[in-house]
C-alpha cells in the first residue's frame, strides 16, 4: 500500500509530496517518488519521497518527454507496485500520461484537482472547476486505486530536509521507445513574460479597437511595475497576443496583488483565470458589462479616455 | 482511404447555467443541451482529412437518449455514420464507465484509422477522455494539437508546450485531440441541416457491446456542486475621465498597491 508520484519537474514534484505524504498518513502507508530522466532523486528524497523508482530509457537522451513511453512505464510501475493513489502533476503534458495510465488500467482518474484530501470516511475527494469556471465540483472516489492530476503551485511543497538518505527501490522500468516521433522543436518567439507570478497584472480585451492601442495597456501595466495580459479574444482570435499573455480558463491563472481589467466583458471563463486575484479593478464603458460584479473597483467609462488619465494620476502621485 | 472516428459529447449549455440563489448550486435541470464546442473542430478536421485521402466519418457519441437531437448538428457538417452509444445508467457514469463504452464501441466499429476529439468537454473541461481511450486502446495519442496534417499512413501534428511548438510524426492508427485553433468549423447549410435529421443514428445498448452492469461500474461520482460567487467590493465610479481616474488612483493608493510606481 502507498502513495505514488510522478511529475516530470521535480518542483512539482515536491510539491505533490507534501500531498502525498499527508494522503499517506491518513491510510497508514508510506510515498514513492517515480524519478524519470528529468528528475533528481536525491532531491525527490529530500522532499519527502519515502522510496524512489526509476524510469530509465534505454535509448539515447530523449529530446522531449514521450507520453507514450511514460504512459506504459507508469502503467507498469503501478500494477506491480500496486499504490492506492498516484499523483501527477497536472501540466499540459502531465494530463496527457495520467490519462493513457487510467485508460490502460480501468483507475478511477481526476485531472486539475485543485483540493485532494481523504474525507470523514478517508475515501479520497476532489475538487475541480468546472462548468466553464462557474463552479466547483466535488467528486468521491468510491472505489481506489485513482490517479488524480493536481496543476503546479497548488500545493506549498514543503522545505527539502537534507537529511533524508535516498531509499532507491528494488524495482525499475524501463520507458520503451514511442510509436511516435519527433519531426522537430521551434522555439516559440517567448516574450518572457511570467504571468503566474506577476504582482501586478494590466489586461486588455475587445473593448480595445486596434492592436497598436496595445501599447497604452502596456505602458500603464508598466507604470505599475507590472506585466500585461489579455483575454481570449486578443490572444487565440485576433492574435494580437502570443499565448502567455492569455489570461482565463484555458489560458494563464495569475494571482497577482492586482488585476485591471481594461476593456473585458467578464465573460466566466475569464474569470476563472484571476479570481484568485487580491484586488480586481475594471475599466469598461458598459455599465453592465459583468466583470463589474467580479471587480473590487470599476470606472465605467471609456478606457481611451481613462487609461490616460489614470497614467497622468499615476505620474503626479506620491 | 481512412476510417475516421470523431468522438463528441453532448453537454449542457455552460453559457446558459444559472445559479440558485438559494442553495448557491448551478440549476442544470432545464438547461438546453449542445455538443461540445471543440467536438465541431474535431468534426472539421476529419472533414479536412477525408477531402485529402478519402474514407468514411463515423460520429460517436456517449450519452441519454437526449444526445440524439444534439448529434444532428455535427452530422450536418458530414458525418458519414453516427452512433450513440447510451445505458440507463449514463447519468451517474464517470470517466471510467464511459471510457469503457466508448473503446467498446470503437472495436465493434472495426478497422479505425483515426480517431478525433476536441482537446476537452465543455462542461467538465479536463482533456480526459481523448487520451484515455487511447490509453485503454493501446495506441499513441497527441493531445492539444494545432496543425495537422494527413499522410495515407501518418500524420503530421503540431503543438504547443509552453514556449516549444513540437512537430510529430504519428503513425496509425491513432488518436489526436485538437484545440480550436486548428480550423474554423463549417457551418452547415439548410439542405445539409434538413438532411441530417433523416439520416439514421445507430443506437448501441451496452449488452449489444457485451458489457454487463459490473463492466460499467464507476469508481467515483460527483458529491456535489458549488457556484463559485466572487465577494468584492463593487465601488465604481461612473464621472468624467479625471474624475474617476483620480478617485480609482486614491482607493489603490488607501489599498497600499501603488507601492512600485514612478514617483
Amino acid at each position: 500500500m502507498t502513495v505514488m508520484i510522478f511529475s516530470e519537474l521535480d518542483s512539482t514534484a515536491g510539491e505533490l509530496l507534501a500531498k502525498a505524504n499527508e494522503l499517506a498518513k491518513g491510510l497508514g502507508t508510506g510515498t514513492i517518488a517515480l524519478a524519470g530522466p528529468t528528475n533528481s532523486k536525491e532531491k525527490l528524497t529530500r522532499l519527502g519521497a519515502d522510496r524512489v523508482i526509476h524510469l530509465h530509457s534505454d535509448a539515447a537522451a530523449m529530446p522531449v518527454l514521450m507520453s507514450e513511453s511514460f504512459s506504459e512505464a507508469i502503467a507498469t510501475a503501478c500494477t506491480e507496485i500496486a499504490p492506492q493513489v498516484l499523483l501527477v502533476g497536472s501540466t499540459r503534458w502531465g494530463r496527457e500520461v495520467a490519462a493513457r495510465v487510467a485508460g490502460k488500467l480501468g483507475w478511477g482518474c481526476a485531472l486539475d484537482c485543485t483540493t485532494v484530501i481523504l474525507d470523514a470516511d478517508k475515501a479520497l475527494n476532489v475538487e475541480r472547476l468546472v462548468l466553464g469556471g462557474n463552479a466547483m465540483s466535488t467528486e468521491v472516489f468510491t472505489t481506489l486505486p485513482a490517479v488524480v492530476a493536481i496543476p503546479p503551485r497548488t500545493i506549498p511543497c514543503n522545505a527539502e530536509d537534507s537529511a533524508r538518505k535516498l531509499e532507491i527501490g528494488d524495482k525499475n522500468f524501463v520507458l520503451p521507445p514511442s510509436k511516435i516521433s519527433l519531426v522537430k522543436t521551434t522555439r516559440r518567439e517567448a516574450s518572457g513574460v511570467k504571468l503566474d507570478t506577476a504582482q501586478v497584472v494590466v489586461s486588455c480585451g475587445r473593448g480595445l479597437k486596434n492592436k497598436d492601442d496595445i501599447k497604452m495597456v502596456t505602458e500603464l501595466a508598466k507604470a505599475l511595475n507590472g506585466e500585461l495580459g489579455c483575454s481570449r479574444p486578443i490572444a487565440a482570435d485576433l492574435k494580437w497576443l502570443p499565448k502567455e499573455h492569455w489570461v482565463g480558463l484555458s489560458g494563464i491563472k495569475v494571482r497577482p496583488k492586482v488585476y485591471i481589467a481594461c476593456g473585458i466583458s467578464g465573460q466566466i471563463q475569464h474569470l476563472a483565470g484571476m479570481r484568485d486575484s487580491a484586488l480586481i479593478v475594471a475599466i469598461n464603458k458598459d455599465k453592465d458589462a459583468p466583470i463589474f460584479k467580479a471587480a473590487d473597483y470599476g470606472i465605467i467609462g471609456d478606457l481611451y479616455k481613462v487609461i490616460p488619465e489614470l497614467m497622468n494620476q499615476l505620474r503626479t502621485c506620491k | 482511404m481512412a476510417d475516421i472516428v470523431v468522438l463528441a459529447k453532448a453537454t449542457v449549455d455552460v453559457s446558459a447555467v444559472k445559479i440558485d440563489a438559494e442553495t448557491n448550486e448551478p440549476i442544470l435541470k432545464g438547461v438546453p443541451m449542445k455538443m461540445s464546442d471543440f467536438d465541431r473542430n474535431a468534426m472539421e478536421e476529419a472533414l479536412r482529412i477525408k477531402a485529402k485521402l478519402g474514407g468514411k466519418i463515423k460520429l460517436l457519441t456517449a450519452g441519454g437518449p437526449e444526445a440524439k437531437d444534439q448529434m444532428r448538428n455535427l452530422i450536418a457538417m458530414g458525418a458519414d455514420e453516427a452512433y450513440l452509444v447510451t445505458d440507463p445508467a449514463y447519468a451517474s457514469m464517470d470517466y471510467t464507465a464511459v471510457c469503457r463504452l466508448l473503446v467498446a464501441a470503437i472495436k465493434k466499429m472495426g478497422h479505425t484509422d483515426i480517431i478525433l476529439a476536441g482537446e476537452a468537454s465543455i462542461d467538465l473541461y479536463s482533456g480526459q477522455m481523448g487520451p484515455r481511450v487511447a490509453g485503454a486502446l493501446g495506441i499513441p495519442s497527441v493531445s492539444y494539437v494545432r496543425k495537422l496534417t494527413p499522410d495515407k499512413d501518418k500524420l503530421v501534428v503540431e503543438r504547443e508546450m509552453g514556449d516549444i511548438v513540437e512537430e510529430y510524426s504519428v503513425p496509425l492508427p491513432a488518436l489526436i485531440t485538437v484545440t480550436k485553433e486548428i480550423n474554423e468549423p463549417r457551418l452547415p447549410n439548410m439542405m445539409q441541416i434538413l438532411g441530417a435529421s433523416k439520416k439514421p443514428v445507430t443506437e448501441w445498448k451496452a449488452d449489444a457491446l457485451g458489457l454487463t452492469a459490473p463492466d460499467l461500474v464507476p469508481r467515483s461520482r460527483i458529491k456535489g456542486l458549488k457556484a463559485l460567487t466572487m465577494k468584492r467590493k463593487n465601488i465604481l465610479y461612473a464621472d468624467d475621465a479625471p474624475v474617476s481616474a483620480g478617485k480609482l488612483v486614491a482607493a489603490l493608493r488607501g489599498e497600499g498597491v501603488l507601492g512600485g510606481g514612478p514617483k
